[in-house]
């Protein structure tokens, strides 16, 4: 293990704070993407990451943590989004991507005008790439605390968003406010979104979102071990990519290290193929023997 | 003081729609226990005739009484309801027995920690509609039929006094159609509770119904089959002239 | 602003906006916009790359544009909205990232690589890029019937003998030669504005075909022509006066698809 976890790795505070982050992360998008595969909302954790680059840039422009950036901008772009509607529709693909492209614009602006302004390099890479392990201490209470409000939150609404995911009417021939809860539901998502942003960066966010996830789905079929699993895998995933951007120091480039991002993103692919290496569950979990058999002609 | 037999009641409903009046003064009643068919023409409202009746839309006028208190006094599990479509993608990680669960509580805050009552409930639930089976697959892998089942266990589960489906049988063919109103007449019976569904063709129903609702032109006439699904009964509530054919068992209702 | 470097800079972007405009029309008609997320990931590793090597961008944008192109091709219409895709594309841009992390001055290429950057162009820069462009023009003018064919009735265009799947990769193809031209001016996040906003607006108000291309090109002209002279007047990003341009134009096009009389409506209306 010795060539994995260097001596001194856990000494240091960046490198601590980096593990619980990535924990944070971890879990909350491992709970938070089998829900969205669940509702079908893939597509607005899509936009939510590219609009997550707009908030981060412009929370640099204006001189506080992309942190508050990726939180706000994804807040408000959630409220917005569920009045137009997130599912991915015909031609919503190129709305969407046009609008964004906007938003894509201004962030190129912000960044500019930020580094012209702070005269610092490399504010671009760490917003668009990932910060994890130059997160600022004073932000570490706020990514700690918006994840926890974000699994509380799924915790409390965790029936309704099945409920209404499975058919809106009966949900509100229940009386559940299937329009709140759809809110409430994006806006956790935008959470998760900022969270995964700060950890590996706006760009690159959507690979915590959808992978574990995705990954966990093709291993077990209850929602429940599914959100289990994803933690799990995002968890192992983070952590193992932080370990290597550290040791990766001594790698070449020496005295350079390359990004967590990059790990990360190639160990969540990593993970999904590897599903594909034991056999396919079969779908038909049937007993032989149900009542009324079910062999109409197609 | 009336002998309150009567499950639920609609009187003088009229609902408007898009600037359209839908149903001006609608009444009927059923009983417990009771298979009712609510058929008509596409586009005649019987979805809206249900969704009055779920609380989904607010009638302009009249009231919906369920065993005698108004429908927004009663408990919300008194009624189960099976839609047309389910929302859901073909992969979702739901399986039957996760659908079915969440039809007791999926309404409540938080979430259910598993306990043996709850995966009894469950079990049995499905086992009432056959669905034991395919308990663990992904609901949005089964067939029509295998859905429509799961969707009833779902409604079933907690114990409602009325039943309502949306259409059920408009996708299915002919032999789950057969499965699917045997087993309604069989929970109807078996759990004393009144069934409701809507289809545009009466004929797989017939024989099952104990009385059929019949709405066309934003009027609804209801009774058995014999005393409503007659030439001079359906022209009145066309409005205009049509025949009633009776073709071997089968029953054809032609526009002249 | 017109002096010497600065007309080549002002010809490599008109031929880049022309060749965006055109192969976005397309992209359009076809409903499949999704090669143009897609492709431009995979050329910003392979611009980050080749830079980290010390060989011209251009051979590294070309074979990973082209490469991208042949994978989605080979992948077929279904893979599109697969995890597999959508986290290899993410990998793309780690790629990316990683390569230009590696190499020196990482924030500065980085910026320049994803938001596009034009200082003045050398004149031979301007040959490839024209070169490019010529041969992306004249495939598109080549292809122009069965392009147009296979968009709109792509069983006809079997039964016809004209392989839907042989014009789907030529395209592909095309846009893979179009996205290696147009990522260093735009940027790869930048590109599908300025591919896919003009073709959009276009079609938003026209139903005919040759006008909404022309359209396309035009949009697309004005937007890079705009973007050049803001640029040169504040400094600012050219990505940004793409980007917000192409929303703008796109946004136009919708409003007056709403308020233009009745048979732009119902132009519209097919256009969808």
């Amino acid at each position: 293990m010795h060539f994995l976890i260097e001596p001194g790795f856990l000494a240091s505070e960046p490198d601590r704070t980096a593990l619980l982050i990535g924990a944070v992360v971890a879990i909350t998008s491992g709970v938070i993407g089998v829900f969205t595969v669940i509702r079908g909302q893939s597509f607005a954790g899509h936009s939510l990451a590219d609009v997550a680059t707009t908030g981060g840039a412009g929370a640099f422009l204006v001189g506080i943590d992309q942190f508050w950036g990726f939180l706000v901008i994804g807040g408000v772009a959630a409220l917005l989004m569920e009045g137009i509607g997130v599912q991915r529709r015909r031609g919503r693909d190129v709305a969407t991507g046009v609008v964004l492209g906007g938003g894509l614009g201004l962030a190129a602006l912000f960044l500019y005008l930020g580094t012209l302004q702070t005269s610092t390099t490399g504010a671009s890479f760490t917003i668009l790439f990932g910060s994890i392990f130059v997160i600022s201490p004073d932000t570490v209470p706020a990514i700690v605390g918006a994840g926890a409000v974000a699994l509380v939150t799924t915790a409390l609404l965790a029936r309704m968003l099945l409920l209404s995911a499975l058919s809106p009417d009966i949900a509100r021939a229940r009386n559940v406010n299937v329009r709140l809860v759809g809110i409430a539901y994006l806006i956790t998502l935008a959470i998760d979104v900022s969270l995964s942003a700060v950890a590996i960066g706006a760009i690159l966010s959507t690979a915590l979102l959808i992978g574990p996830a995705a990954t966990a789905l093709r291993l077990v079929k209850s929602p429940v071990k599914a959100m289990i699993t994803a933690a799990a895998i995002g968890l192992a995933t983070t952590w193992i990519g932080v370990l290597l951007a550290y040791d990766s120091y001594d790698w070449p480039p020496f005295g350079h290290g390359w990004p967590v991002s990059f790990f990360v993103v190639a160990l969540v692919l990593l993970a999904y193929l590897l599903t594909y290496a034991r056999k396919p569950r079969r779908a038909a979990v049937r007993s032989p023997h149900e009542e009324g058999p079910e062999c109409s002609p197609a | 003081m009336k002998t309150q037999t009567e499950l639920l009641e609609l009187d003088g409903i009229s609902v408007r729609l898009g600037g359209r009046e839908i149903f001006g003064d609608v009444g009927f009643a059923v009983r417990s226990g009771e298979f009712v068919g609510v058929i008509g023409p596409n586009g005649a409202g019987k979805t809206t005739l249900l969704r009055v009746i779920l609380g989904l839309q607010p009638p302009a006028s009249g009231q919906v009484l369920i065993g005698g208190e108004p429908r927004q006094k009663i408990h919300k599990t008194s009624i189960g309801y099976v839609p047309q479509k389910l929302n859901i993608d073909q992969d979702v990680p739901l399986r039957a027995r996760d659908v079915v669960s969440l039809g007791l509580d999926g309404h409540r805050l938080g979430f259910a920690l598993p306990s043996r009552q709850r995966r009894e409930f469950v079990d049995s639930a499905l086992a009432d509609v056959g669905a034991s089976g395919y308990a663990n697959a992904r609901v949005g892998e089964l067939s029509g039929g295998e859905q429509q089942r799961v969707m009833i266990a779902h409604a079933l589960i907690s114990r409602p006094r009325l039943l309502l489906l949306d259409e059920p049988l408009a996708n299915l063919d002919l032999r789950s159609e057969q499965e699917i109103v045997t087993l309604l007449g069989k929970l109807a019976r078996e759990q004393d509770i009144a069934v409701l569904l809507s289809a545009h063709d009466m004929n797989p129903l017939l024989g099952f119904m104990d009385r059929i609702i019949y709405v066309a032109n934003g009027k609804v006439a209801s009774g058995t089959t014999d005393e409503v699904v007659t030439s001079e009964g359906l022209s009145r509530l066309y409005g205009h002239h049509v025949d009633v054919l009776h073709v071997h068992d089968r029953v054809v209702v032609v526009a002249s | 602003m017109f002096t010497g470097l600065m007309a080549n800079t002002w010809i490599a972007a008109s031929i880049v906006a022309v060749v965006a405009g055109m192969v976005g029309f397309f992209a359009v008609l076809r409903g499949d916009t999704f090669a143009a997320h897609a492709i431009p990931n995979g050329a910003f590793a392979g611009a980050a790359g080749a830079s980290l090597l010390g060989i011209n961008v251009i051979w590294g944008l070309l074979v990973m544009a082209l490469g991208g192109a042949l994978g989605i091709g080979a992948l077929g219409r279904k893979a599109r909205h697969d995890v597999v895709t959508a986290l290899a594309l993410v990998l793309m841009l780690g790629l990316g990232a990683l390569f230009v992390s590696i190499s020196t001055e990482y924030a500065q290429e980085t910026y320049a690589l994803l938001f596009g950057q034009i200082l003045g162009v050398s004149s031979n820069e301007v040959l490839p890029i024209a070169g490019l462009g010529i041969l992306s023009v004249a495939a598109i003018g080549v292809a122009f019937r069965p392009l147009m064919l296979t968009s709109a009735m792509p069983e006809v265009a079997d039964a016809r003998g004209v392989s839907t799947r042989g014009t789907e990769l030529y395209f592909l193809i095309v846009m893979g030669l179009a996205t290696s031209m147009s990522v260093p001016v735009v940027g790869a996040l930048l590109m599908f504005s300025l591919m896919i906003g003009p073709a959009a607006a276009a079609r938003s108000v026209t139903a005919r075909p040759g006008v909404a291309l022309a359209l396309s090109v035009v949009i697309a002209l004005a937007i890079t022509w705009l973007s050049i002279a803001l640029f040169y007047r504040t400094n600012w990003p050219l990505g940004f006066f793409v980007g917000i341009g192409g929303a703008i134009f796109y946004l136009i096009g919708l409003a007056a698809r709403a308020w233009l009389p009745g048979q732009a409506r119902t132009a519209g209306a097919l256009a969808r």
